[in-house]
């Protein structure tokens, strides 16, 4: 831990500071580096201590069978990642995960860019509409989880509007039945998070100038044409941005899940998160869980680079998180 | 999407109106059936989940307002939340400023090293996380999540301020060096006052982030009197699965800070959330 901090720390007062902008005297210098120190140390401390340390931690404890008490002393080399790697569980939890990334790209991202063109009119009271439609995003997924939990009851609230709208055909065991709960659960996670992108797009859209639009309608291109060729186009780079933020987030997809199936029926609905945290915390296999987390990081970051560098590299010349936030 | 560009400037179209009208419905529905369900007895809610509430009845949130719990709950969730903030916008800020204002070697190095931390969510660094704040003696504390919640904090925090404060202008700076400011006297006198929508942004940020948290307290906390809002729901909502009214009513009330505190600040959460994305 100590050995991060120090290594971590070590260039914050480099032994001979580049020439500054502006000449300075060797006794600001000294002051420079005090300051830098600082400025910087504390901030430093903080995501040492409980971000990077976590990290270098994982990656220890993966290689030893440990319940999560005692002293560490069963070394087990990659044992428990071959064993996470080729369990059944895990591949069906990873599996989960992509059902739900490409879910969203194939739903999500359509649906949030038809929201965002039909919702970029004048429309009487749309900034009100925006605040609505972008509510759900500030509730906690635990209050989400709780409120779809109780609507999806068997023959509850979303069961009854169904058989009323005459769409009774329709009704499901939504989080019993091991072939429809990953759906189900896919449906919340878009009610939830829909909002974002429509207001992502809808900034997006904003930035077009209506000289674009009505140059072309000039041209004689119609107006689906405008959209297709012109407008989209135009929101390449928020399209790729909500790409980006949608992946990492369904890579990384937890609370919801744990609230509303605990990951199940009969790990129907299991993610990697999920089965990372019931191996740690439920079953007290904190090394195998170890080993699953240092795995989804890994898929994350690799997602992440090969992100940045076939796709959002020419949206920016900064590092791939530089757009994140 | 069978529309001329001059109508759609004038009015927005059926269409438009269709589709907004269909997703406040959406998105409203389920908000009210929660708002609304609290006003029941659970027999009623049971007979007729649809329904609206009559005769309306009030001894669901009375309960729930009266009980110590939901204040408790309240209040630890508003006391991690702030001390998560002070500290992510504070620290980000001082490291914002030296990332953005001043030349050294490693510097990129120290950027990226920071923005590395969005990749990796709290609820990977769990079980982890777990063993070095117990380590710590931070379990059941106030600052065992508040702590590693400021710290995941400081990558947006400080994605978002270093071009802000690196905006803004050398010659200013250059100025109040004149006038006898220290570089740290510029930071605090002339840099942060004209931060400030910028840091209004992220201690939104790490205010809504730390306030909605689950996992982290979830690890942290066993006993329930140290339980925040969101745990405090979850946990709520399996103790009393039968008396579904209640859970609709504290639902709804554990709702109404997220959703104010929304209305308030929408402007910085979404220009935030748009402006940070847009890079």
């Amino acid at each position: 831990m100590t050995e991060t901090t120090t290594t971590v720390g070590r260039p914050v007062a480099p032994p001979a500071p580049p020439a500054p902008p502006r000449p300075r005297t060797r006794r600001t210098s000294t002051r420079t580096r005090l300051e830098l120190v600082l400025l910087l140390g504390p901030a430093l401390v903080l995501f040492a201590l409980f971000v990077l340390a976590p990290i270098g931690i994982a990656a220890f404890y993966s290689l030893y069978r440990w319940n999560g008490f005692g002293p560490l002393q069963d070394f087990v080399g990659l044992t428990n990642y071959t064993d996470a790697l080729s369990g059944p569980v895990f591949q069906s939890a990873f599996w989960h995960n992509v059902i739900i990334v490409v879910l969203s790209l194939v739903v999500q991202l359509p649906l949030s860019i038809g929201l965002a063109l039909l919702l970029n009119q004048r429309l009487r009271g749309r900034a009100v509409l925006r605040a609505v439609v972008f509510a759900p995003y500030v509730l906690s997924e635990a209050v989400t989880a709780v409120i779809w939990l109780l609507m999806l009851q068997p023959g509850g609230f979303v069961d009854r509007v169904l058989v009323a709208a005459g769409l009774g055909d329709l009704v499901q065991q939504w989080l019993a039945d091991p072939d429809v709960v990953l759906y189900t659960l896919f449906a919340v996670i878009t009610w939830k998070y829909i909002g974002f992108g429509v207001v992502l797009l809808l900034a997006g859209l904003q930035a077009v100038p209506v000289e674009v639009r009505e140059a072309a309608a000039l041209d004689g291109a119609s107006p689906w044409q405008t959209t297709r060729l012109v407008v989209l186009p135009l929101l390449g780079p928020t399209i790729r941005i909500w790409i980006f933020l949608s992946v990492i987030g369904s890579l990384q997809l937890f609370d919801l899940v744990w609230i509303m199936t605990l990951g199940g029926p009969a790990n129907a609905s299991t993610t990697m998160a999920t089965y990372l945290v019931d191996h740690g915390f439920k079953r007290y296999e904190f090394g195998y869980g170890s080993a699953v987390a240092v795995v989804v990081f890994v898929v994350c970051f690799l997602f992440a680079l090969l992100y940045q560098r076939y796709v959002l590299r020419r949206d920016t010349e900064g590092a791939v998180t530089r757009m994140v936030g | 999407m069978a529309v001329h560009v001059s109508s759609r400037s004038r009015f927005g179209t059926p269409a438009g109106y269709l589709a907004a009208a269909l997703i406040v419905g959406v998105t409203v529905v389920p908000l009210l059936f929660v708002a609304l369900g609290g006003f029941r007895t659970t027999a009623q809610i049971n007979a007729a989940p649809a329904g609206l509430p009559g005769p309306w009845v009030w001894d669901n949130y009375r309960a729930i307002l009266v009980s110590e719990t939901f204040w408790q709950f309240l209040g630890n969730s508003a006391l991690i939340a702030v001390i998560a903030t002070v500290l992510a916008v504070g620290l980000g800020s001082t490291a914002g400023f030296a990332l953005s204002r001043y030349d050294f070697r490693g510097r990129e190095a120290f950027y990226t090293l920071f923005t590395l931390g969005l990749l990796f969510p709290v609820g990977l660094a769990a079980l982890p996380l777990y063993q070095w704040l117990r380590q710590l003696g931070l379990l059941e504390n106030p600052l065992g999540v508040a702590l590693p919640q400021a710290a995941f904090s400081l990558p947006v925090t400080i994605v978002i301020l270093r071009p802000f404060m690196r905006a803004i202008p050398i010659e200013m700076e250059d100025a109040a060096v004149l006038d006898g400011a220290s570089r740290l006297g510029f930071f605090w006198r002339i840099l942060l006052p004209l931060s400030v929508p910028a840091l209004i942004t992220v201690s939104v940020l790490a205010f809504v982030t730390s306030w909605n948290a689950y996992l982290l307290p979830l690890l942290v906390f066993n006993d329930a009197t140290n339980f925040t809002l969101p745990l405090g729901v979850a946990t709520f909502q399996s103790q009393y699965s039968q008396d579904t009214a209640l859970v609709l009513a504290f639902t709804a009330l554990s709702m109404i800070p997220a959703l104010a505190f929304f209305v308030l600040a929408e402007r910085r959460i979404v220009g935030g959330l748009t402006g940070s994305v847009k890079g």
